[in-house]
């Protein structure tokens, strides 16, 4: 198994801990609650997420190689979903980082709703942007 | 409404609800509670019926037609402009054009009355105006350089008066404000507005959107020049609107969109429009949906207004005694002449985790800026959550309403 597949696996035991919708979702807002804030001026237009209907920022780095994620909301929910992607994406290779199916992830940890291109969370544009930076990066 | 069919007496919302299907089905395994009537209605099966009727039974293209189906569906079509115009109290049935919604109503009359303005010229917006009633203006502004004049709102919600009889100059040229706020649900005081408007010589429109639902509307008794609704929050189907301008107003405006439907005669050389209403028509009309609206009326119109209203507004009560026993919630909009729309934040929760998690209990409200940005602007917010009251909600609904919020609270404070 590799280092991804556990990382993941690890993840979805998290999650499995939870009894019903409302433990998930109060986990999700912890994981979101958790988050470093980012630097005064990381909170620039130029790393706002477009599509979201509360405020999104999402600051992507490349450290040696691998990739950094980092972001905040105003928003609790989606906030925890940018944890989530700190999580799944961040300290990854470019080709680990595009070789993840966040939709089968999500799907696993019962928040697959989230990923629907309805939903105006924003989720969706995050995804993009990511998998945009490790395509550069690759 | 046909001269037979008096109102019955009183109201009964579970017997209404009866009358809407979608009600009865579940969301997240949860009962439906639809608060979100003011972004658009449920439909009654009397609506979905008459829709369908047209569709299955008399649908062909209206006007010119010579066969019979086409006789049907233009007798039909005219009955429910007809019934739409008896609705607001207009005089006669070519007062009526009906438009794709009140969006749509509202930019045919800034583009028509565009055509008459010139630079420096003034138009008198509120702040609480939804953006339909305030980006046709800015159109006007940037093409002709008009200037756009906001009358403000106070704390509670209202239409400054004096402030707004202060914004009138020899420049202003219209007035455009809405009757009922979509966010704080301020019945706006029309005839007032109006008589101030016309007393300096301006004529005025009022989107009705949400007061065409909420309250009775006499135009005549509102004084004003033009009047927009939509069809879909008055119970009725999407994809019809329609604008209401009193008098020779449609005469003396130059038609908005060109095409079939609108002309007397096309040339190589020039075009005789129609005359009025349907010089403004151009195109196919929403057939079976005009009709749906028409029918949609005649529902609302059979049952007892007064009742409703006295419903709504004890439903309104509720939520706002309810809303009361948070600590950390702000209303805004707390006018006395208010209808059944509630805009709320909520400190230390963004209004989308609200709408969200609410959403998990089966409650169905709105969160964001509600196409007001001014007005958010100008109480220093971002977002709120709406719940909007309609005819088919109950006392059970405004309790579980505040049964999720209360939860959807401690998942976030």
């Amino acid at each position: 198994m590799t280092q991804l597949e556990s990382d993941i696996d690890a993840l979805v035991d998290e999650f499995d801990l939870m009894d019903d919708w409302e433990q998930r979702y109060r986990y999700l807002i912890e994981m979101g609650q958790a988050l470093a804030p980012l630097g005064e001026t990381e909170y620039c237009d130029a790393n706002k997420v477009k599509g979201c209907v509360s405020q999104v920022w999402l600051v992507l780095d490349d450290q040696d190689g691998r990739l950094i994620v980092r972001g905040d909301s105003d928003a609790h929910i989606v906030k925890g979903l940018v944890a989530l992607m700190e999580r799944l994406y961040s300290g990854r290779s470019p080709q680990d980082a595009l070789s993840i199916d966040p939709k089968a992830v999500l799907g696993r940890i019962g928040l697959a709703e989230h990923l629907s291109p309805q939903r105006s969370n924003g989720l969706a544009s995050m995804v993009q942007r990511i998998r945009a930076e490790a395509q550069a990066a690759a | 409404m046909n001269a037979l069919s008096k109102p019955q007496a009183g109201f009964d919302p579970y017997a209404a609800r009866e009358q809407f299907p979608i009600l009865k089905r579940d969301v997240n395994g949860k009962p439906l509670i639809y608060l979100d009537s003011a972004a658009s209605a449920q439909k009654p099966e009397a609506v979905i019926e008459a829709v369908a009727d047209v569709w299955r039974g008399s649908y062909a293209n209206v006007h010119r037609g010579l066969h019979t189906l086409a006789n049907e569906a233009t007798a039909a079509f005219e009955n429910a402009r007809a019934t739409i115009g008896r609705f607001i109290g207009a005089e006669r049935s070519e007062e009526i054009v009906l438009t794709k919604g009140a969006t749509d109503a509202i930019n045919l009359v800034a583009s028509s009355i565009g055509q008459t303005l010139e630079e420096g010229d003034e138009v008198i917006l509120s702040q609480m105006e939804h953006h339909s009633n305030i980006v046709p203006w800015h159109f006007l502004r940037e093409r002709k350089g008009v200037v756009i004049k906001w009358a403000p709102v106070t704390e509670d919600g209202r239409i400054d008066l004096e402030a707004y009889e202060a914004l009138f100059s020899v420049r202003t040229r219209f007035v455009s404000l809405v009757h009922m706020s979509n966010v704080l649900g301020t019945l706006n005081p029309a005839t007032r507005l109006a008589e101030i408007a016309h007393a300096h010589g301006v004529p005025i429109m009022f989107d009705g959107t949400q007061s065409a639902v909420h309250s009775h509307i006499d135009v005549a008794e509102l004084g004003c020049d033009f009047f927009a609704f939509t069809g879909h929050k008055l119970y009725g189907p999407n994809g019809v609107g329609v604008l209401y301008a009193a008098g020779d107003w449609l005469n003396r405006l130059a038609p908005y969109q060109g095409g079939g439907e609108m002309i007397a005669e096309v040339s190589e050389d020039g075009v005789v429009y129609a005359d009025a209403p349907h010089k403004f028509e151009a195109g196919t009309p929403a057939i079976a949906e005009v009709i749906g609206l028409g029918a949609a009326i005649e529902w609302l119109t059979a049952q007892d207004r007064v009742a409703i209203h006295a419903h709504e507004l004890s439903l309104l009560d509720r939520m706002m005694a309810g809303l009361d026993e948070f600590d950390d919630v702000r209303v805004l909009g707390t006018a006395q002449e208010k209808g059944g729309i509630v805009s709320f934040v909520m400190e230390n929760a963004h209004a989308h985790d609200l709408a969200q998690l609410m959403d998990k209990y089966g409650v169905a409200v709105r969160a964001g800026h509600h196409c007001a940005h001014p007005l958010m602007k100008r109480y220093g917010v971002t977002a709120t959550v709406r719940a909007s009251i309609a005819l088919y909600n109950t006392a059970e609904d405004v309790d579980a309403f505040l049964e999720a919020l209360k939860k959807a609270r401690s998942f976030l404070i």
